[in-house]
């Protein structure tokens, strides 16, 4: 299982992430991204193109630590 | 400010004569402080032999970071070391040095202290030792005092955080394996040096600031362990009715004043030892607001969360305070913001609100 992590410094609250993988990401009342680590094989995908998708590379999918 | 420790306390002090003749250097510094059970003083009550150890497993050239920036606004423990035993801390920063097998030593002051860096800069000047210490200045602030902020700004960058991982014990300043240590928890290991791990478990002391209704306010060096309402007794008591007590500084927790006597003092609750008493007829709701829009403007900026989320959670408790019900609101949004800053800034600051709408449950309450 891997683990989909969020650099909250880098993150500038787009919110691309939270339409392309509303299976983990949700976002707050400010539009940041909250997420839900784990990241099953069968999401995998999903996150990936998540993580391409960020404007400014906030996204990392990463193996659990 | 009252520096001097109260009479009953045993020698040798902190705030004391901090010019003890040479330094003996333990063969085993990392054995030494984990039998004294020393934990860091700098707010997190961390184990000091295991930041040490961390360090020591590294590869490549260590470097120790003395850090005495103390960007807690209510707290001046750190500052009055720095002016009265600076040769403590750099006793503390040396030691550390040699247990790490390395020679380099910066010692940071927030640019606001003065007195404080003149004091660690004649200090370091007296210094025998073949040790490179450098006094460095970092710009004032809350959360300069943090020890990511810290290295960012000693390496000529801003004073805001860095993300975790990489850990300053890896990766800190130039790049080296980084031991940073409060200004407190140096000057405990120059003592724990000299003195030993069982006296300091049997006598060592810890520095608190107390402020707001004390008939002592400043910063006093007391006994460790015992309750909060013995630490107040010791300390010439309260100037004035008192409705509850923040432990742990702006990052702490309330305590209602009924229940200071049954309040056992551990380190993690004292953080960096700040005990604040509020006044019975003062309003813990406007004095929770005020507090909490100070810490919402001393976010580093760097982050959503904690930029968003402190500021709204600020307007709501000042808006609360103002007679609208924000109860729902707050409780959202403390929760909201939790854990999802790169430092922990965000994550003290609603820890403090919580307790705040726990224990002043009925002064919300409308």
């Amino acid at each position: 299982m891997k683990q989909l992590k969020v650099d909250p410094i880098a993150c500038d609250g787009h919110g691309l992430c939270a339409e392309l993988f509303p299976e983990r990401v949700r976002l707050d009342d400010w539009g940041f991204p909250i997420v839900d680590g784990d990241v099953p094989p069968a999401l995998e995908r999903h996150a990936r193109r998540a993580v391409s998708a960020c404007p400014v590379q906030a996204l990392r999918l990463q193996k659990r630590t | 400010m009252s520096a001097a420790p109260t009479m009953e306390l045993p020698r040798p002090f902190l705030l004391g004569d901090d010019d003890l003749g040479p330094l003996p250097l333990p063969r085993d510094l990392i054995g030494l402080l984990r039998d004294a059970g020393l934990r860091g003083r700098g707010g997190a009550a961390f184990p000091t032999a295991d930041k040490l150890a961390a360090v020591a497993g590294q590869r490549g050239r260590p470097i120790v970071v003395a850090n005495a920036v103390e960007g807690e606004p209510a707290s001046a423990k750190d500052r009055a070391l720095a002016r009265l035993s600076p040769h403590l801390v750099l006793d503390g920063a040396v030691a550390s040095a040699a247990a790490l097998g390395t020679r380099d030593v910066v010692v940071a002051v927030s640019d606001a202290a003065l007195d404080e860096r003149r004091a660690l800069e004649r200090a370091a000047a007296q210094r025998r030792e073949r040790v490179d210490i450098e006094v460095a200045a970092v710009p004032h602030g809350f959360v300069s005092g943090e020890e990511t902020a810290v290295l960012n700004a000693l390496g000529g960058g801003p004073p805001k955080p860095t993300l975790k991982p990489p850990y300053p014990f890896e990766r800190g300043l130039d790049g080296r394996p980084t031991l940073v240590q409060n200004a407190e928890t140096l000057a405990h290991i120059a003592l724990i040096c000299r003195f030993g791990a069982e006296w300091f478990r049997r006598e060592g002391t810890t520095l608190v600031t107390l402020r707001g209704a004390f008939r002592q306010p400043g910063v006093h060096e007391v006994e460790r362990g015992g309750t909060l309402g013995d630490l107040v007794r010791k300390l010439g008591g309260t100037s004035r009715p008192v409705s509850a007590f923040l432990v742990g500084g702006y990052f702490g927790r309330w305590v209602a004043a009924r229940d200071a006597a049954a309040l056992e003092l551990t380190p993690e609750r004292l953080g960096a030892g700040v005990i604040a008493a509020l006044p019975a007829d003062a309003s813990p709701v406007a004095e929770t607001a005020r507090i909490v829009r100070y810490l919402a403007d001393e976010s580093a900026g760097q982050c959503g969360p904690c930029v968003n989320g402190l500021d709204a959670i600020a307007t709501a408790l000042d808006e609360h305070l103002h007679g609208h019900d924000r109860l729902p609101q707050l409780r959202r949004w403390t929760e909201m913001v939790k854990g999802r800053g790169a430092c922990r800034h965000p994550d003290g600051a609603v820890r403090f609100v919580e307790s705040a709408l726990d224990v002043f449950a009925q002064d919300f309450a409308r």
